[in-house]
């Protein structure tokens, strides 16, 4: 494992910018007070990329998806901040502005293919649907062009499959029919939610396959949120990492696996299980457990399960370009560069936390 | 568990080997009927779930069994457990036939094997207290009152949860400390065998890791034996001795654990490794990578021949029609593949039919020839 460069990114994402989030903030009143789910999260989307957000459950990466879809607006929702697409803002919009923008520009494939399909209805006549929503389309050529899609995304004899009920098709196939769903109205922007949790690995490399080449052929952005470094490796161009609803570190793929500034990526990266490594004595976990949304530590959420915690650490840490460089890497955590290069090696050519104390609180 | 503390594991044979096995399965099968009809039910198809499988776990030994949703290997688990009733062959626990054992019989037996289950939030009562849940077995098993407490409060302790915890309901916890809950009650009873069913899927990654070491502290500290269910092949590289691969209700590959990685011998387990995506970008790029097509056959009408021919990139004629014996190569290490990777001209010469294979598969052992053994293009080597 070597300190590289900021390498070129596999694919070729432009220098256009499709979508410009800035300081959102999303908070829920609970009967426990107030949730700050999100809390001051800004990143840019390039035309083209696949941009991961990784996080844990509750590090707030499911809802700052779904928020620039406007689906988590309930009554006890509080929203600040802005979302920029091609001239909407998205946190402010109406729900007609919105409802023209979901599904054509920005769409979206859910983490459970169980549920997401309505099971009374074909899935032929849900994509259809979608297509005449936001196109006025005669029903043979939405038809037509929904079979081409169905080919599109693998499901063989579409044709026929067409007028099946979503019970019908395994879980893999549902997931190929929401991503067919999805692509329906060529987005510029696909959001993909855990899209491959729920499915075995072969499935699941047909899946990533599949989104892949998509990529290539219609150009659109991915916003992939996930838990799994494996995926992100395996097809993300950037990385943005959250911990209790911040984005803790973000950069590219290389920088975030191969020079890691933020002692949480550090110990998300080392407490992996790897398929492709002989196992460790012991697996090193991260001691402790990511805090309530609604009762975070002062200044940086992480300082209370970090072993590398200082004085500076009550202070909040802001979201900045630390490494010479690479102003696209960005992490927020006091300790100096040299500091952090010279502590996240827990043994020669590993990155983690060190395992320091093990009477720690349990998860 | 220390790699070097795993007892020499009797491979394969599922008796007979010396040490008598802690469990045993012998020719398991275990078919789920379908049935139909308004009047009379008949039996229209069965589900194959587990077809044919003969397995062995020696004790203090893990035993991990993957793969893929559907190959059988919860329904697999819980027949040992004697859940769910057996179609076919025989269960043996300490040598003992358990097949056919009821109530009065298994009850002292339930003692000896425990299991902890997927999913931490289905598997606790909300409605009873830490306290209740755990100490449940103890009262079952006819400990007074006052002596489940403290034994309650040590258990906690034991997994790594504070005692003064003993009066809180699962919802007050997190999913990773309900699953050491659900550890503490599988361990009340001292038993010998704990299975583990997805013990960790449903945790996040630093928490899983958490898990994973409690269960290996414990393992040593109790002197365990786990059957470690999992589809995630990583997670059972990190805390198994053996290993054994379902597919379609079959036993495809059984190996020593690092061997299965280093050296898959079934093109099964090849394409499941490889469908794997590597949290390393570099690694990533640089490994060709198998995606196999199509999904796993209907259980109800398995393919003939081998169960993996219409997804295999390997299979011939001999494939769809004949059932490949499980085939003894070098460290124990078995495969039920006509077409083997990973072993050389010599091992194959030297293989043999194991006792563990199916009644119903052939006599005919891989032949050296026709680029059998050979190493996939894509080094898994580490």
């Amino acid at each position: 494992m070597s300190t590289t460069e900021p390498a070129a990114p596999a694919s070729r994402p432009t220098d256009e910018t499709l979508l410009t989030v800035e300081d959102l903030e999303v908070a829920f009143a609970t009967e426990d007070g107030l949730v700050e789910a999100v809390d001051g999260v800004s990143f840019e989307l390039k035309a083209g990329e696949v941009l991961a957000i990784v996080g844990e459950s509750g590090s707030g990466k499911s809802v700052t998806a779904m928020t620039l879809m406007g689906l988590t607006r309930s009554p006890n929702a509080r929203f600040s901040g802005t979302a920029h697409y091609e001239g909407t803002e998205l946190i402010g919009a109406s729900e007609d502005e919105l409802r023209r923008v979901r599904g054509a520009e920005i769409a979206m494939v859910f983490q459970d293919p169980m549920t997401s399909l309505n099971p009374v209805h074909k899935i032929g006549d849900q994509i259809i649907e979608q297509i005449q929503e936001h196109e006025a389309m005669p029903d043979q050529q939405a038809r037509e062009r929904t079979i081409e899609l169905l080919e599109r995304v693998g499901i063989p004899r579409a044709r026929d499959r067409i007028d099946s009920y979503p019970f019908e098709f395994s879980g893999g196939m549902r997931q190929r029919v929401m991503i067919a769903l999805a692509l329906s109205c060529d987005p510029s922007i696909l959001i993909a939610d855990e899209p491959t949790t729920a499915l075995d690995v072969t499935i699941q490399a047909q899946i990533l396959q599949r989104v892949r080449d998509l990529r290539e052929e219609t150009g659109a952005a991915v916003i992939l949120v996930t838990h799994d470094l494996g995926v992100v490796a395996d097809i993300a161009d950037r990385i943005a990492v959250m911990y209790a609803g911040r984005i803790i570190e973000e950069g590219t793929l290389d920088q975030i696996f191969y020079d890691p500034q933020h002692p949480y990526t550090w110990g998300l990266l080392g407490s992996i299980t790897r398929v492709d490594r002989p196992r460790p004595e012991r697996l090193p976990a991260i001691r402790g457990l990511p805090p309530s949304l609604a009762d975070r530590p002062q200044g940086c959420h992480f300082r209370p399960r970090c072993p590398h915690e200082f004085a500076k650490c009550p202070e909040v840490p802001p979201l900045e370009s630390r490494v010479e460089g690479a102003p696209g890497h960005r992490d927020r955590c006091w300790l100096s560069v040299e500091e952090k290069r010279e502590r996240r090696e827990v043994r020669p050519g590993e990155i983690g936390l060190p395992d320091k104390e093990e009477e720690a609180p349990a998860a | 568990m220390s790699v070097e503390t795993a007892p020499a594991p009797p491979t394969g044979a599922a008796a007979g080997d010396g040490d008598v096995p802690l469990v045993s399965v012998e020719h398991l099968k275990v078919f789920f009927p379908i049935k139909q009809g308004i009047v009379v039910d008949r039996e229209v198809a069965r589900v194959h779930a587990v077809n044919d499988v003969t397995l062995s776990i020696a004790e203090g030994e893990t035993l991990g069994l993957v793969g893929e949703s559907g190959c059988g290997k919860t329904t697999m688990s819980r027949t040992i457990m004697r859940l769910i009733d057996a179609t076919e062959g025989t269960i043996r626990f300490r040598g003992d036939d358990i097949t056919a054992a009821g109530h009065k019989q298994m009850a002292p037996l339930r003692r000896q094997m425990q299991m902890v289950f997927q999913d931490p939030f289905a598997s606790l009562n909300p409605r009873k207290r830490v306290g209740q849940i755990i100490g449940m077995p103890l009262r079952l098993h006819g400990n007074s009152r006052n002596q489940i407490e403290p034994k309650v409060r040590e258990l906690l302790a034991r997994v790594g949860l504070q005692p003064e915890h003993i009066n809180r309901y699962p919802h007050e916890f997190s999913g990773g400390q309900r699953q050491r809950i659900g550890v503490a009650r599988a361990l009340a009873l001292e038993p010998k065998l704990i299975v583990l069913d997805e013990p960790v899927s449903a945790l996040d990654v630093s928490v899983q890791a958490q898990i994973i070491n409690l269960l290996d502290d414990l393992q040593d500290d109790f002197r365990l034996t786990y059957l470690f269910v999992a589809h995630d092949l990583s997670v059972v590289r990190h805390v198994s001795d053996r290993i054994a691969v379902m597919y379609l209700g079959k036993v495809m590959e059984v190996s020593p654990s690092e061997e299965l990685y280093t050296k898959p011998i079934h093109p099964y387990t090849f394409a499941l490794l490889s469908a794997i995506p590597v949290p390393d970008p570099e690694e990533n790029r640089r490994r060709e990578r198998i995606v196999v097509s199509g999904e796993p056959p209907n259980p109800i009408d398995p393919p003939s021949g081998c169960v993996f021919h219409p997804r295999c990139p390997r299979a011939t004629d001999i494939c769809r029609e004949v059932e490949p014996p499980l085939t003894r190569y070098p460290n124990g290490h078995l495969a039920a593949c006509h077409h083997p990777l990973n072993v050389s001209p010599e091992e194959i010469k030297a293989a043999i039919k194991d006792g563990t294979s199916p009644l119903s598969c052939g006599e005919e052992l891989p032949a050296p020839s026709e680029g059998n053994g050979s190493r996939p293009s894509a080094d898994r080597q580490a």
